[in-house]
């Protein structure tokens, strides 16, 4: 139950239009990737509200078919 | 909040301990990589905190994702405040703003 990484990226564009979005899939798997999200959606929110939009953004996927996904948050 | 019975009981470890670590396992014998690293850099740290294992508990494993409004274990709460997950605490635990926040809110350190 492994997701693309441009699967992942698309999503997290979607939900956070504008967003700079780079995916690594860190052991190859299609199972463990991290993401930097970069968006202006950020300023002025917290770490959590942050991740927390990322995670809206994949719809309920993460927890779920995505198992493990570094995040790495900022506002340009 | 919500008629979700297990909100009181999540509600009541977090009013009731300091520091509260929603894991996988327990502090001595984690059994996620992720709890395990939270879990690891509180000890280290010698703060008094609660494991709540939540593969003990299905109600508890799949509520507190909904109390925290956050899809993913470990779950961290310092003195009713939800701090993060595992990225997040390891993040703030390499820069030091976690040994700052946890002084902030005078967390018990064991002695």
């Amino acid at each position: 139950m492994a997701m693309q990484a441009e699967e992942i990226e698309r999503l997290i564009k979607e939900g956070l239009p504008g967003a700079e979005v780079t995916i690594q899939d860190l052991r190859g798997d299609g199972d463990h990737y991290s993401a930097q999200v970069i968006s202006t959606e950020f300023e002025g929110k917290s770490r959590v509200q942050q991740h927390q939009l990322v995670y809206q953004a994949l719809q309920g996927r993460m927890g779920n078919e995505l198992h493990a996904l570094q995040l790495q948050t900022s506002a340009p | 909040m919500s008629d979700n019975p297990v909100y009181d009981r999540i509600q009541g470890e977090i009013d009731s301990n300091s520091v509260v670590l929603f894991m996988k396992g327990n502090p001595m014998f984690p059994q996620c990589g992720f709890s395990a690293a939270i879990a690891q850099a509180l000890t280290v740290m010698e703060v008094k905190f609660k494991g709540v294992d939540v593969l003990a508990d299905e109600d508890i494993r799949n509520g507190i994702k909904e109390f925290s409004s956050w899809p993913t274990i470990p779950q961290l709460y310092v003195k009713g405040e939800f701090v993060g997950g595992c990225d997040i605490v390891r993040e703030m635990h390499e820069s030091g703003e976690l040994k700052k926040l946890l002084d902030e809110k005078g967390v018990e350190y064991a002695s």
